[in-house]
């Protein structure tokens, strides 16, 4: 039966891995390519890299940056950060990325899920969203979770999908950076609505949290960064207990 | 040197990038001169069946590879490639593909029994191989290893040509083989280094 995936993401400035620190046995912990190739040997099932930086000059040192890691990491790559048309997507994918996760771009011009999805098909658009309960409902948040949008994150799911989003990045500003455990809630009310692996992200302390998001909602993966940059949670064991607790992993 | 066919459909980086970090020759063409002195064909693809089939038929490639592929040079059809070796598809249609392979490609979620219906459709992910007979294109592949799937539609064939399947609420046809001709509907330069051993596997035949 199919695994359930553990993706560490990388979120990365100026040709630079943030928070990438504290790791025994690599040297260059800020390298993307070096944090990159060190994943996919820990037996990471997939890589996310998000682009922060804001310039030009980052933009294409994050572009160098993927097709270096593409020329050696033979797993899937998304790529997000920054992607608002269809020449984003083009852009990063003939540099080696598999999928290309949106964001803020869907929200500023909802068509770009559909139009990306029409020239790339439905399996390279993830539709990455930040969600945070307000009054009691689920409300989708752009600019990083600076900006309330108003709108309904279940509604906002159901439209991406229909659109051809093929994954959902469900990170929930409730549970982000807390590490109390993954929004299990939140997690369950778009997995509801959807038919297309999503992806859990926010929250993720410690490997029991794996255990409860997987056991308790249909998300297909769990995404994480600091615990594993931190090296608090190591992937191999994570899997391994994961796999000895009955929940279907990859073991490399 | 191995010639990976370029028909705009799809990514060819990773695949071409495999090969690269195998320290194996590729190009990727679709010239027939350059197909015609290849030692082995690879056929990529992603997309909708319908759209890749005219683009082959367009350029005269489809017959061109048939023959290429009836001449017994190693071939591998990689995910939608692979459906293409097939007799015929179903996705947005009825279209006829290359008849390299017995078989059909048809939708999995029509193929799910009910009590399955719940699957996502795409397959998204990584997924465990059955390995049905002894193959060159296995020969370092282990029962029960994973690798990286992304489809809607599968293959539907007879025995004789299956040599892999997956498990996904019924079985799917994860490889096939039919003597020089083989597909994988998994993607290999996607599945580390499974997926790359099964790249040096294909470059030794």
């Amino acid at each position: 039966m199919i695994t359930k995936r553990i993706i560490p993401c990388l979120d990365v400035r100026d040709g630079r891995v943030v928070k990438g620190q504290n790791f025994k046995g690599i040297k260059d912990v800020e390298n993307p390519v070096t944090l990159a190739k060190y994943y996919n040997e820990q037996g990471a099932d997939e890589l996310v890299f998000y682009d922060i930086t804001a310039s030009f000059e980052g933009r294409r040192l994050f572009t160098d940056i993927l097709t270096e890691v593409a020329k050696c990491v033979f797993i899937p790559l998304t790529v997000g950060g920054g992607i608002n048309t269809v020449d984003d997507f083009d852009r990063v994918l003939k540099c080696g990325a598999d999928k290309v996760s949106v964001n803020s771009g869907a929200i500023k011009n909802p068509d770009l899920i559909r139009e990306a999805a029409k020239k790339y098909g439905n399996q390279c658009v993830v539709l990455s969203m930040d969600v945070k309960r307000v009054d009691g409902s689920f409300t989708v948040f752009a600019k990083g979770g600076r900006e309330n949008t108003g709108i309904d994150a279940i509604e906002w799911a159901k439209r991406g999908v229909k659109n051809g989003a093929g994954e959902i990045v469900l990170n929930s500003i409730d549970t982000d950076g807390v590490k109390n455990g993954f929004d299990i809630e939140m997690l369950n009310a778009v997995c509801s609505v959807v038919n297309v692996p999503v992806i859990a992200s926010g929250g993720a302390g410690s490997k029991e949290h794996f255990k409860t998001l997987f056991e308790n909602t249909d998300a297909s993966a769990g995404l994480a960064a600091s615990i594993f940059h931190f090296g608090e949670v190591k992937i191999p064991e994570l899997k391994q207990y994961l796999k000895n607790e009955n929940i279907e992993m990859r073991i490399i | 040197m191995i010639a990976i066919i370029d028909y705009g459909v799809g990514n060819l980086f990773s695949l071409k990038s495999s090969f690269d970090f195998l320290g194996l020759e590729t190009v990727v063409t679709n010239k027939t001169g350059t197909i015609k002195n290849a030692s082995h064909i690879i056929l990529p693809g992603v997309g909708a069946f319908g759209d890749a089939v005219k683009k082959l038929e367009d350029t005269g490639m489809k017959d061109f590879l048939i023959k290429e592929a009836k001449g017994g040079k190693p071939f591998l059809g990689i995910c939608l490639g692979m459906q293409l070796l097939f007799n015929k598809s179903y996705e947005y249609g009825e279209y006829d593909g290359l008849g390299l392979v017995p078989g059909e490609v048809v939708p999995i979620l029509d193929s799910l029994p009910e009590e399955r219906k719940d699957l996502n459709v795409p397959q998204i992910g990584w997924n465990a191989l059955d390995i049905k007979k002894d193959n060159c294109l296995l020969k370092y592949t282990k029962n029960g290893d994973c690798v990286y799937f992304v489809h809607s539609y599968y293959a539907k064939t007879e025995k004789e040509y299956l040599s892999s399947s997956t498990e996904y609420g019924i079985q799917i046809t994860a490889s096939v083989e039919n003597e020089n001709v083989f597909g994988t509907q998994f993607h290999p330069e996607k599945s580390g280094k499974i997926g790359l051993e099964m790249l040096k596997a294909f470059s030794e035949i």
